[in-house]
């Protein structure tokens, strides 16, 4: 038996909605993946010409930042989902907990973004704003530089959406236990949430690991 | 020829230019067949079952498979069939120019310079003599052109930081328009040119009339030591460089395996990024010329390393 | 008896509405404006070709206003035509529903929209654009004294605007019908709005990031196309073009669906082969992510890519094919009537099988060669855009007209711009197809004088197009006041939009509609009313 506001005026039940919100979120999610799966093919192309500029440029990245971003990323989805079922089950302070966890640990990914770029940026590899090479890959080295800058500053942002989100929903972590349409809310932001991590991880195996596996 | 016997036709003056119009003309006759029969069938369609018309109507939601797998694999069948016809026909424009007779050129905005090996050179036209195979090397200075021959039924773009060989060749005097095709700028529409077909005595003649000049290669050779290239390339002690004496058109190791044709592209390549292809027992110590040469002065040198290759290293 | 639009009259009522049925409308009178603005730009262009020499503009701002054109015309008129103004007001009417899956995200896509448009037309208002709508790097990034960044934001931010459209379109077509509203009891327009959405959704962020290339490169000379420093020029083609080839798929498909609207009503029958109408258009969609490179046979790509990307475009031009059978198939035996609505319909079949066919000449290898970059291929999308998607627009909107406003335009004048708008668009674009049959190119602003004949009687046609163009806004104008209020079913036609009164009220139905019978019905639908 659904109250009134439960689902909004144009919906017919909440059934409905859940399949709205989930349906449409995976449809946003397959544009998501159109456009960094565009960034990616550019860096491919370019990798494919050119793959021993494209090590040599992975071997300049800073891989124990980056590993432990990707600690840190992967936990606060662990935190999110756990929201979620703490939600299913009515814990209202778990749900508060877990959910400011996640966006704490959000929050330090991209403050060690940041001290990673600075660290990028006293290294003169930031393509168009200082840029400054010797050798014989430095064309490669360039375009791989260009691909990262793009690809995990878009990540920063679709990360910092994914924050301001959670912070909403933490606001409202007393309605997510009793009503259902904020956890359904919740879930659907967990979804997006989940799918920035996926992102991240290929993003690492593009950027790190390149001149640095076997 | 088996084409001769259709009216109307003739062979045009490049090699396949009565092939393109064929195809073309093939295609006019099939959509004209296919646009009456439609136009055909929708004004009688709107005559006869126009509301008000006391026609039989009976049956008409009938389904008809037949009719739908029908029309599509009429269609399937038909479109393969020009493509196929389309497809012979571009290997034949774009096939693998040979080397006997080469002419540079070099698209800029908003103006084509034609460099020919000779040292001959020209601005917005192209001479050449008629019924040999020409290859073109083509260049862009700066933006992407595009070099649109219409009376030989010929296009290809002119993309910077590459070449683009191609072959050409013209069976009757006369002179013909070349257009710029892909939009490049305030100019675009006025980067016209002229190419001007000629009998070999003709062209033997005109070759000769354009004062004296340095061909491209002896232009290249004083580039050469002017950019100091001699002085690791040519017999140094202190620095080890490849020699370039009988390099063009040689296999090169490369230090990472593999092996490349040393042609046009490597050498323009080995200027302008040298760190790229090192070859095979060579330190990478060669520094770019980007932004030092142009394409023209490129074209230069590369005839002039042409012109060592048969020399012995 | 309040309907959506008596509901409320305030200003914030509309620009703070949610409701489908005004979004569509706000959408409808800024597309209006931007088409105007297009126009315009067609119009000089068309009057200063009438003369070899250039004597009207120079040529910088000859090269810009070509460039606004394609940009307006495109990203700001053509897009969002159909979906957005005739699919947000009838496609929750037409599957039963209240509204479409996330009316907030609708009126947010209009936001983005207006504010995509605003920002390129301050890159029109700051001095233009002039790299042609294609942006081809180098030139855009290195070369063009033009505002590139400014415009590429303007169409960036509308491509948001795209992209919730086409997630909303999915989202209320799988969840929000009827009960027993089957797929395959679906209209038509519903399967070519789907087809058009998932268009839409997939190719729109990969312009989205070819745009942030292009910006960056402009703005921070990233050298990511820069062949000096190891970019590839042909890159950004490639890119761009696996966007836009799709997107003339995302402009054509909506068209073709209101066609199947069209001519089942005004043939009163049910459309021939149904099924294969479906299928064609999800057909045409997927098909049409494989053609890209046929914009790039000249372009030094590889041989082999040649030869796929040539058999893919002839592969992509059967399901369409097939549609054009049906519809012709429909009219056979059927119980035809000649309003407005069906001679716009029975135009974009010929005038788009004319566009069609002549795709086939291009996809064909050794013609493209000679015809690339010539005035037959403006020609030939010219024919499929205005011949065939803008005479859909103008087809569908006159049909719905009645539900939307709930008035009846004068039918004289509508069938009157219809055969105007015929025969001026066929004079305007004809002779384009000589002009690239005898060699002239594009983008020229002046030209031998050998060609002017066919760019006389071009821009002569353009003058009676325009004026044609116009004669639409005074009499569908004057209906709104003073035209005869229209019934619930004025043309008697099947589906679930005419069974509200019109205009619908502000929930679209009083009680949600259940259905049980099979689309296109006629057997057993109401006699037309204004015969």
């Amino acid at each position: 038996m659904s109250e009134p506001g439960d689902i909004a005026a144009h919906l017919s039940s909440p059934k409905q909605r859940d399949e709205v919100l989930e349906l449409g979120m995976w449809t946003f999610l397959s544009t998501e993946v159109l456009l960094f799966g565009g960034l990616i093919m550019t860096y491919m192309v370019y990798r494919h010409a050119d793959p021993v500029s494209f090590a040599e440029a992975g071997r300049q990245t800073r891989i124990v930042i980056g590993t432990a971003n990707t600690a840190v990323l992967l936990t606060s989805s662990f935190c999110v989902a756990a929201a979620i079922q703490a939600g299913q089950a009515g814990a209202a302070r778990a749900v508060k907990a877990l959910l400011a966890a996640a966006i704490i640990l959000g929050t330090i990914f991209l403050g060690l973004k940041g001290v990673e770029y600075a660290g990028e940026y006293r290294d003169h590899l930031v393509p168009g704003i200082d840029f400054m090479q010797s050798g014989p890959h430095t064309q490669g080295v360039r375009l791989f530089f260009i691909f990262y800058f793009l690809a995990t500053g878009l990540h920063a942002v679709h990360l910092l959406c994914g924050i301001v989100v959670l912070i909403i929903f933490l606001r409202c972590y007393r309605q997510i236990v009793c009503h259902p349409r904020y956890l359904a809310g919740l879930r659907t932001a967990g979804l997006y949430w989940h799918f920035i991590d996926v992102v991240w991880i290929f993003l690492y195996a593009l950027i790190y690991l390149p001149g640095r596996s076997g | 020829m088996w084409r001769e016997w259709i009216p109307f036709w003739h062979a045009g003056i490049s090699p396949y230019g009565g092939d393109v119009d064929l195809l073309f003309w093939g295609l006019v006759i099939v959509s004209g067949l296919v646009l009456g029969l439609l136009f055909f069938l929708l004004l009688y369609f709107c005559i006869r079952y126009r509301a008000g018309n006391n026609v039989d109507r009976r049956n008409h939601d009938e389904k008809s498979w037949r009719l739908e797998v029908g029309w599509t694999t009429a269609s399937m069948l038909a479109f393969l069939g020009l493509f196929i016809w389309g497809a012979v026909v571009f290997l034949k424009i774009y096939q693998t120019p040979g080397d006997e007779l080469t002419v540079f050129v070099v698209a800029q905005q908003w103006m084509w310079k034609v460099q020919h090996v000779g040292g001959q050179a020209e601005i917005n036209a192209l001479h050449v003599p008629i019924n040999r195979p020409i290859k073109l090397v083509m260049a862009s200075q700066d933006v992407i052109h595009s070099f649109f021959i219409p009376a030989l039924r010929l296009k290809h773009d002119v993309v910077p930081g590459r070449y683009q060989d191609i072959q050409l060749q013209i069976s009757r005097p006369g002179h013909y328009h070349l257009f710029c095709a892909e939009y490049c700028g305030t100019d675009h529409s006025r980067m016209l040119g002229e190419v001007v077909a000629m009998e070999s005595a003709d062209y033997a003649k005109w070759l000769a009339e354009q004062g004296p000049s340095n061909s491209l290669a002896h232009e290249g050779e004083s580039l050469f030591r002017t950019l100091g290239c001699s002085g690791c390339h040519e017999n140094s002690t202190a620095v080890h460089a490849p020699s370039l004496a009988g390099l063009y058109g040689k296999p090169v190791p490369l230090s990472d395996g593999s092996t490349v044709i040393a042609d046009e592209k490597y050498i323009r390549d080995s200027i302008l990024l040298p760190r790229s292809q090192i070859a095979a027992g060579y330190q990478p110590i060669m520094p770019s010329f980007q932004g030092r040469v142009s394409e023209a002065q490129l074209l230069q040198l590369v005839a002039y390393i042409k012109s060592l290759a048969g020399q012995h290293p | 008896m309040k309907n959506y639009l008596t509901e409320d009259y305030t200003l914030r009522s509309w620009f703070f509405t949610t409701d489908h049925k005004r979004i569509a409308i706000l959408y409808f009178a800024s597309l209006i404006f931007l088409f105007f603005i297009g126009g315009a730009a067609a119009t000089l262009i068309r009057i200063e070709l009438a003369t070899p020499q250039a004597d009207l503009v120079s040529s910088d701002t000859y090269n810009r206003l070509f460039t606004m054109h394609g940009i307006i015309m495109v990203w700001f008129f053509l897009i969002p035509s159909v979906p957005n103004t005739l699919g947000n007001f009838i496609v929750p009417l037409m599957i039963g529903a209240r509204d479409l899956a996330f009316p907030r995200l609708n009126l947010a896509s209009w936001y983005l929209f207006m504010l995509g448009a605003a920002i390129t037309l301050l890159a029109i208002f700051m001095g233009g654009v002039d790299t042609g709508w294609t942006l081809y790097t180098p030139f855009s990034t290195l070369y063009s004294n033009s505002y590139v960044a400014v415009a590429a934001a303007g169409i960036f931010i509308a491509g948001f605007s795209s992209i919730l459209t086409g997630l909303n379109f999915i989202v209320t077509i799988h969840k929000l019908r009827a009960p027993g509203l089957t797929w395959y009891r679906l209209p038509l327009f519903i399967w070519s709005l789907y087809a058009t959405s998932i268009i839409l959704v997939l190719a729109t962020p990969v312009l989205a990031i070819t745009l942030v290339l292009l910006a960056a490169e402009r703005i921070f000379g990233i050298g990511v196309f820069d062949p000096r420093i190891g970019g590839d020029p042909l890159l950004f083609q490639h890119l761009f073009w696996f966007y836009s080839h799709p997107a003339v798929y995302i402009m054509i498909l909506p068209g073709m669906g209101v066609v199947n609207e069209l001519i089942t009503c005004y043939s009163r029958k049910k459309i021939f082969g149904y099924k294969f109408v479906a299928w064609a258009s999800l057909a045409i969609a997927a098909a049409g992510f494989l053609v890209w490179g046929h914009h790039m046979f000249v372009s030094g790509q590889s041989l082999t890519a040649s030869l796929v990307f040539s058999f893919m475009s002839f592969v992509v031009a059967v399901p369409s094919a097939i549609k054009v059978f049906n519809w012709t198939a429909t009219l056979h035996k059927g119980t035809l009537r000649f309003d407005a609505p069906m001679l716009y319909a029975l135009g974009f079949i010929g005038l788009f099988t004319m566009g069609g066919l002549t795709g086939l000449f291009l996809a064909c290898l050794a013609f493209d060669v000679y015809a690339t970059d010539t005035y037959f291929v403006v020609a030939h999308f010219h024919y499929i855009m205005v011949g065939g998607m803008v005479t859909a627009y103008f087809g569908g909107l006159h049909y719905w007209w009645p539900k939307i406003t709930g008035r009846m335009y004068s039918e004289y004048w509508a069938r009157a711009a219809a055969i105007l708008i015929f025969l001026g668009f066929n004079l305007t674009f004809f002779p384009q197809f000589i002009l690239g049959a005898e060699g002239m190119p594009r983008r020229y602003h002046v030209y031998p004088p050998e060609f002017q004949v066919w760019n006389v009687l071009s821009s002569g046609g353009a003058t009676i197009l325009a004026a044609a163009y116009l004669l639409p806004l005074f009499y569908l104008g004057y209906s709104i006041f003073f035209g005869a209020k229209a019934p619930a079913n004025p043309w008697g036609a099947t589906g679930l939009e005419w069974q509200t009164p019109s205009p619908p009220p502000k929930f679209n139905f009083d009680r949600q509609p259940v259905v049980d019978s099979p689309p296109y019905d006629y057997e057993h639908a109401p006699e037309p009313q204004n015969v």
